[in-house]
């Protein structure tokens, strides 16, 4: 049993699933042979997938074009390559290497999927996040994504405002704060049946904002990223997207949005709150208590170790229209 | 001539020769076919989107490995009363340091970009860096003094200086634990692991811990 624990943990293994790869990947493994070797090195239950016949098809989830408005001129970023983006990825639920929510999670049912609305609303109600999708003004953001790892990437997401879509539910006077849940279901995501996989954390995963952070208008739902909806592993079919926030706040594969009075607990926050505070601004002048936060890696173009080095921007560099909503606060208190 | 016979035992010279020369090849084949491995992974995308965390922490995870089979190598050799196998040690502790050595170049070059003036903030403040750094300091004077011609010269020293083995594969596990974000598990397998192999040779830790109590004084 404690072989089989160590193993599952194994970079060597984790990371040589194929799982992960796109078809040329897969046809270059298949070619020098090593596809056979690498999955008998594993107990892993995405190796035994890819020795089931209909795990071709299985392979990558299905990723729908989208109907957007681009995004509005504004100051030009160098985006992170799609397939970055999408192969290094923090969603604890399939894994916590950067490499097994891709690997993991490509089987999850996201159709159809039912979001709740509910608490301090007067007309709570339940959304069917597909039709949501279809009728929906949705629009391009180009946003920094800034990592409390200390990495950052530049993603163009495909979503609405959150604080519009909110306004539907007519939020009580009462109203003070928003928690956010992901779908809880350990059939479908292996960190929640086993706590070794899942880092440890109680699920499901929780998250919030204080309702003039939910209302802010650069806070959005997202559907999708580069022109296509989500794959899972990055929170599909819906998740939240705060850019002056730390990434781990932007909660993935939500089912259901409450309003409360009182401040919702927060996944990491419950984990270790002298790490992780509930508001999570990216502040380059308060560090991490293990590592600094003043610079971080930006995951760009370029090759697989090519390495920049940039300062951390305040409000990750959305302070001109965040900054007003902490005016009063102490940000090295609540960080 | 009896004598001779009965201690080379039960296997014949020759077979034990190859044996032992099977040791040293699995030893350095088993540590430098995984860097292979990596160089390939790292190349063909294996790693995900941004390989650079994983292959730091592959290559930190490689040398706590190698530095656990090192110190197994003495308890196993007296366990087997085979002690040919503690010519393992110096090999197996040598590429332990190469693989630290690769992870902290890595976080050098490939976290921090040579950017000297973090570098040298992350060292001082933050405590787990401190902690693998020791580590790395102490696993360089180790496997500076590995030289056999300098073993014999340093004499009782020697011994002294290499108990700080001990002292790494702790500040090991320590810098391992307060590195990872969450998930305890992993890195309280390889504590549990290490304290296992102090515990097999408790003798020889406190004895090398007594070495450096100043003997008292005789009265004349």
């Amino acid at each position: 049993m404690l072989i089989k624990t160590k193993k599952r943990g194994d970079l060597t293994e984790g990371s040589v699933t194929p799982e992960t790869a796109y078809l040329n990947r897969r046809t270059l493994l298949k070619g020098i042979g090593l596809g056979g070797m690498l999955a008998a090195g594993g107990a892993h239950a995405g190796l035994l997938d890819f020795l089931s016949p209909d795990s071709e098809e299985r392979e990558t989830a299905e990723r729908k074009a989208l109907q957007f408005s681009p995004h509005s001129p504004g100051p030009s970023l160098t985006l992170t390559p799609e397939a970055k983006a999408i192969n290094h990825n923090n969603f604890y639920e399939f894994g916590t290497s950067k490499t097994d929510p891709a690997r993991n999670s490509q089987s999850l049912k996201v159709e159809p999927w039912t979001l709740t609305v509910e608490g301090e609303v007067a007309k709570p109600g339940k959304v069917d996040v597909w039709q949501l999708m279809a009728g929906s003004q949705l629009e391009e953001r180009i946003y920094r994504m800034r990592c409390v790892e200390a990495w950052s990437m530049v993603i163009p997401w495909i979503g609405f405002e959150l604080g519009k879509f909110l306004q539907r539910f007519e939020p009580t006077s009462r109203a003070k704060y928003v928690a956010f849940e992901t779908l809880y279901d350990p059939g479908q995501m292996p960190g929640q049946k086993d706590r070794y996989l899942g880092g440890g954390i109680d699920y499901p995963y929780v998250e919030g904002l204080r309702i003039d952070e939910a209302m802010n208008p650069l806070t959005i739902l997202t559907v999708g990223l580069y022109g296509k909806t989500l794959p899972p592993q990055n929170g599909a079919p819906i998740r939240l997207v705060v850019p002056w926030k730390y990434g781990f706040k932007g909660i993935k594969s939500i089912v259901k949005i409450r309003l409360l009075e009182k401040m919702p607990p927060t996944t990491w926050n419950i984990l270790a709150p002298n790490e992780y505070g509930f508001y999570a601004n990216v502040n380059p002048a308060v560090d991490h208590p293990r590592w600094s936060q003043a610079t971080e890696r930006f995951i760009g173009p370029g090759g697989p170790l090519s390495v920049t080095r940039q300062e951390t921007l305040s409000f990750n560099g959305y302070g001109d229209q965040v900054a007003s909503l902490y005016s009063q606060m102490n940000l090295r208190k609540y960080f | 001539m009896a004598v001779l016979e009965q201690k080379s035992g039960i296997q014949p010279l020759r077979f034990r020769k190859t044996l032992a020369i099977i040791l040293q090849l699995a030893v350095h084949i088993g540590s430098a076919l995984p860097l292979l491995w990596l160089f390939y992974a790292v190349n063909a995308g294996l790693m995900g989107g941004d390989p650079v965390k994983e292959l730091i922490h592959f290559l930190g995870i490689g040398a706590l490995r190698l530095l656990l089979l090192t110190l197994l190598v003495s308890p196993l050799a007296q366990w087997l009363s085979t002690g040919q196998l503690n010519r393992l040690r110096r090999p197996l502790g040598l590429w332990c340091f190469t693989w630290a050595s690769l992870h902290f170049t890595s976080w050098l070059a490939l976290d921090l970009a040579f950017d000297w003036s973090l570098i040298g903030g992350e060292l001082i403040e933050r405590t787990y860096i401190l902690l693998g750094f020791m580590a790395w300091i102490l696993l360089l004077s180790l496997a500076l003094t590995s030289i056999p011609k300098l073993m014999r010269l340093m004499g009782k020293h020697w011994k002294k200086l290499h108990g700080f083995a001990y002292v790494v594969l702790l500040l090991g596990c320590w810098h391992f634990w307060w590195s990872v974000k969450s998930g305890w598990m992993e890195p309280a397998l390889y504590l549990a692991a290490a304290v296992f192999l102090l515990i097999l040779r408790r003798r020889k830790v406190v004895h090398w811990l007594g070495s450096f109590i100043p003997a008292p004084s005789r009265p004349r």
